[in-house]
């Protein structure tokens, strides 16, 4: 396999919602999830010289990645710590409220099977977005996840609707058969 | 080649076409009418609007989320200074 280069200018294009959608999944807080992939990047920047070229760019700031939200896990507990308040019913009181019901688990919540599905789900979409060339990529960003209005992507991109439908046409043809090969053969 | 399109009947890409406009709620009652003809013998154009519809609905289920544009221009800011 031949050595992979580190391109630290192509890093927000290529990765940053990749990373952000990773990280939001599992802090569940958007302004925690666009800090820690900050920071990803700029460790990324500082141990650019320990990259050995044998995994690909793109795992590698995963791997930082994840070292970050564990160590904001970390942070945060050790706090929490700090200032929790127990619940506990030791006096009589207290056993006539419904504590019952506060440890039921609640039944409309997605279970863990759901979201774990949900997330990998995701990253399937991201990876096979990541395969489209660049401006596909960027005109079904706008159009399906960010629900842009088709005028205003026109005149962002400087297209024309029909050039804009073309796109869109070919962006998602390829997603479909990219994830009909990534996603419903390991479904 | 006349690029000219049928009032009524749609070619298959025309078809295809309308059918992703359908996804996002764009396609006009006419479009509609023509992809509805084109479905009841196309099987190009049924097996596309299957697939279409189920890539909207995964789309939906994952729920992706974006950077904030000017967040991302911060970021290639830092790292630009930085490199």
């Amino acid at each position: 396999m031949p050595k992979q280069k580190l391109n630290p200018s192509k890093w927000v294009d290529l990765y940053a919602d990749y990373l952000f959608n990773y990280t939001i999944t599992r802090v569940n807080d958007t302004i925690v999830a666009e800090d820690l992939v900050q920071e990803t990047f700029l460790a990324g920047l500082k141990s650019a010289e320990n990259f050995k070229g044998d995994a690909a760019e793109r795992t590698w700031l995963i791997s930082i990645l994840k070292r970050k939200i564990i160590d904001h896990y970390r942070k945060i507990n050790s706090k929490k710590g700090k200032a929790e308040i127990k619940m506990g019913y030791t006096n009589a009181d207290d056993q006539d409220g419904d504590w019952l019901e506060e440890r039921v688990a609640d039944p409309f919540d997605l279970n863990a099977e759901d979201v774990l599905q949900n997330e990998e789900l995701g990253i399937a979409i991201q990876e096979c977005l990541m395969k489209l060339p660049k401006k596909q990529a960027d005109v079904f960003i706008k159009k399906t996840i960010q629900g842009m209005e088709t005028e205003d992507i026109c005149k962002e991109l400087n297209i024309t609707a029909s050039n804009l439908w073309v796109i869109v046409h070919r962006a998602r043809t390829a997603l479909m058969d990219c994830l009909e090969n990534n996603w419903f053969k390991n479904e | 080649m006349s690029n000219k399109k049928n009032i009524l009947f749609a070619s298959c890409e025309e078809a295809k076409q309308i059918c992703d406009k359908v996804q996002y709620g764009e396609a006009t009652f006419i479009e509609k009418m023509k992809l509805n003809l084109r479905l009841m013998w196309c099987r190009a154009t049924k097996s596309y609007t299957k697939k279409n519809r189920n890539l909207t609905q995964l789309c939906n289920k994952a729920e992706i989320k974006t950077l904030n544009p000017d967040k991302k221009e911060e970021m290639r800011k830092n790292i630009n200074s930085k490199c």
